[in-house]
Order: C-alpha cells, then structure tokens, then sequence
C-alpha cells in the first residue's frame, strides 16, 4: 500500500458564504465555510479548496478572515485561488494559514510569477489552475487551449504545453480544469485529464463536470489523475466524500479512509 | 504552565503548526518566536518549514538560529518536521549541495523524477496522504494505530547514516524513512499539523514527552 489518491471538494467563497449555481438553479447561498469544511474534514475530504470569487477588491479581506477561522479548525490542507497576482497576495495567504495557492490568470499574464512564487515559498505550495476548452473539430487529434475569463477568453494557448510549461517553472501540481465540462454534471474530460497527467511529473487535479460518484472513479482509472476535485455533488448532500471513497476503493482505488 | 516555541524563521506556514499544537495543548502557551531566549526557555521545540534548504540554513545562520537549535536539539524535547526535519542531518542534495546542520548523521536525496512511470504512482512531489510504519515503540506513536496515513508534501527525503535512528518508514518509488529518533529528537518527514487526528494526537503525545524515549 502507498500513497492514496485525493478527494478534495471545492468551496466556491463570496463575501465570506459558500456559494455555488447548480445548472438552472441559481441556489446562491451554500452556507457557512467553517461549517461545512468541517463536515467536509469529519467525511474524510482529503484536502479543501477555497475559490475566491469575490469581484470586488474591497472584499478581499474577507477570503483571508474565511481561511484564518477553517485553518483554526480544521486540520488538512487548504488551497485558496481567486486573485492571488503578486508574492505578497502568497504570503497574506499562507499566514492565514493556508498550506497552497492557486495561481491562474497571473500566471498567463507573467509565467515568471510562477518561478519567483516556487523560488520564494517552493513549489510545494504553488497550485497551478489551468482552464482548458477543446478546440480540435471531431475526428482531428485532440487539442485544447487555454481560456480566461470564465471560459470567455481564448489565449492561443495550447494547455498541454502550458502544463509542461508551469511545471518546469516550478509548480508543485497542476488543478486542470475542463471548461466543456465544469457544471454540466456529465463527467471529467478524461482525454484532457489523461494528455495533461501524462505530460508532466508533477501531481494533477482532475476538475470540471463531476455529476455522479462513477466520474470521481473514472478521473483517476480512466483520467490518471492524482486527485479528484468537485463542488456541488457535495454540497447539496447528494453525497458524501465517503461514500465517494468507499465507491472508489471498491473499483481498486488507494484511498484514505477515515 | 508548559512554554512550547515554534520556531520562527522566515519560512512557511507557522501558523498551520501553532494553531494546531493550540487545538492539543493543555496548560500550554504556544510561541511563534525567532528570539534566542524565549527558544531555550521554552520547555518544547518545534522546528518546522516548507521550502528550499538553502534559504532555510541561510536564514537560520543569518538569525543566530542555527547554534540555538544545536542546544534546544540536545536539551529537551525537540520535533523537527518536513525541512525542519531535512535541516538536522549533514547535507542535502538540493540547490545544488548544501551543508546543514549536522545534528543527525546522514545525506538529504532527491526522489527520482525522470524515473519513467508505468503506473500514475511516482509523481515528485510525493503530495498526499501515506502510510506510516512505525519502526518500534515510541512515546510519539503513542494511541496512534501503525500504517495510519499522514500527510506529506515533499520531492526530498532523509537517508540517515544509521538505520537505528529510523522511527518509521513509508513507500514511495522505494522504502524511506518518514520519521527520526534520537535521544530527545523526533522528526517527521510528513506534516502532522496537517494529518487530521493522527497528526493531532501525535502533537499531543510530544507536548506530554519528557525527551526520554
């Protein structure tokens, strides 16, 4: 027996509630964070991530008061993404008491950033969050590019160079996510999971499209990655990270079980 | 009233540690210090870190630290962990070769990352939670269940001179040793202030710990 693989569900973050838009549903409030990373902790998730979607840079602060009162309680590691763009936005982060970030448009913007972040707190905390989008036509070899913006932005940017790229500046693990997919509940883009899991040496994080505990098992059987992320096939109790482990280490999957 | 200090000196998540030796500790004020004094006052020592080795013995020997955690190593009981771990043996292969500490005798090697994979399994760096073999007894281990998972983030790992000092072992590419015994050291390689009740009940047992093993 080794190292088990992760599941680690994702806490959309807005002004200091847990937020998270089902597809047709706007069901704005989640609830509280402290709250539910403790459930999430007493389930068994193997990591948290926090999502700072906080638009406005006044509301800033309150990500750091969220992560400060979660770290206080609950004892595995945190990520946090949204807005982290200079070293400093690292630090504040990481005092707060979160063990990783999530680096993403600063790190198109200046791939540098990426190097002097690894440099200055080692790659073991530095995240990089790449979303990615098929823009191969059906039947020609895969490919997919990075877009910003929320999926809007195409960068020209070709996702499984780019994770080659930001592993060799020296992140620590990549948390790849389909922008096909992300809130269709239809299941990981495996192709892309598997392109990119392959390409590097470093740890990758399958996100996107999580709709039924049978997509966690795929994202690391099918999809080779290391780590499953997901957001609403927990939080609106449909299941626990639990059962998802008890399903997966019933497929012949190293997990953690608690 | 028990003084435990955590020492500050630069580099990591401090807050990770302090805050959870706060969530175990009883009777027990927790510093966060750089300050010689308030180290060798102190009736525990942790000596955590994340990051490059070379920073860390730079900023050490830059603070004066480096000769205070040689007496606190020697003086009572002292938890090393991760590159506060790393940091006590002789040398490590990173940064191109650094000179640590020297408090325990042994070399700081690299896991293998061209090491060509026919399962998704050796990723470096070795991230996760893995299971833990206890060596022996220890006051550490103490209503902690053996094979318990921590967790561990780290692409270096301690080869000590001699495998007696070995308090538990894990796999990852081979077998290596994921904690440190000597004297009144403990040293993890994985963190226990991340590793949940495992990692939480370890802390525990060390604030109890006299330093005899």
């Amino acid at each position: 027996m080794g190292l088990a693989k992760r599941i680690i569900p994702c806490l959309d973050v807005d002004n200091g509630r847990v937020v998270k838009g089902v597809q047709f549903v706007d069901i704005r409030d989640a609830g509280d964070p402290v709250e539910i990373a403790k459930r999430y902790d007493e389930q068994g998730a193997d990591e948290l991530t926090f999502l700072d979607i906080t638009a406005t840079h006044d509301n800033r602060d309150t990500i750091v008061h969220v992560v400060e009162a979660v770290a206080s309680q609950v004892f595995i590691p945190l990520t946090v993404g949204g807005g982290i763009r200079k070293l400093e936005d690292i630090r504040r982060m990481l005092n707060a008491g979160a063990d990783k970030v999530g680096i993403n448009s600063a790190a198109i913007t200046n791939p540098e950033f990426v190097r002097e972040a690894a440099e200055k707190f080692g790659s073991q905390c530095i995240v990089v969050a790449i979303d990615a989008k098929r823009v191969s036509p059906d039947g020609d070899a895969d490919k997919w590019e990075i877009f910003t913006h929320g999926g809007r932005k195409p960068t020209g940017i070709d996702a499984v160079e780019w994770a080659k790229k930001m592993a060799s500046h020296g992140a620590g693990e990549i948390l790849l996510t389909s922008m096909d997919r992300d809130g269709t509940k239809s299941g990981f883009d495996l192709a892309l999971t598997r392109a990119v899991s392959q390409a590097v040496t470093i740890p990758v994080i399958a996100s996107g499209g999580v709709g039924k505990l049978q997509d966690l098992t795929d994202g690391v059987k099918l999809g080779e990655a290391d780590a499953v992320l997901a957001a609403s096939i927990f939080h609106f109790g449909e299941h626990t990270v639990g059962e998802a482990k008890q399903q997966m280490a019933s497929q012949g999957i190293e997990v953690r079980i608690t | 009233m028990r003084h435990v200090a955590v020492i500050d000196y630069g580099m990591g998540n401090l807050r990770s540690v302090s805050k959870a030796l706060e969530a175990v500790a009883e009777n027990t004020a927790v510093h966060v210090t750089a300050d010689p004094k308030q180290i060798l006052n102190a009736s525990h020592v942790v000596f955590p870190g994340v990051g490059a080795i070379r920073d860390c013995v730079a900023e050490l020997t830059r603070l004066g630290l480096d000769d205070v955690i040689r007496e606190a190593a020697q003086t009572k009981p002292f938890l090393g962990i991760c590159l506060g771990m790393q940091a006590l043996l002789s040398h490590s292969e990173e940064n191109g070769g650094v000179t640590s500490l020297s408090i325990i005798p042994g070399q700081v090697r690299q896991f293998d990352t061209q090491r060509i994979r026919t399962e998704n399994d050796f990723k470096v760096p070795h991230m996760g939670w893995n299971e833990v073999q206890q060596s022996g007894s220890h006051p550490l281990w103490q209503s902690i269940d053996d094979a318990s998972r921590f967790y561990f983030v780290h692409s270096y790992f301690v080869d000590p001179e001699q495998a007696s000092v070995t308090a538990a072992t894990s796999q990852y590419q081979h077998t290596f040793t994921a904690a440190l015994s000597q004297d009144n050291i403990f040293a993890a390689q994985f963190h226990p202030e991340k590793s949940q009740s495992a990692g939480l009940q370890l802390l525990k047992n060390f604030l109890n710990w006299d330093g005899q093993s």
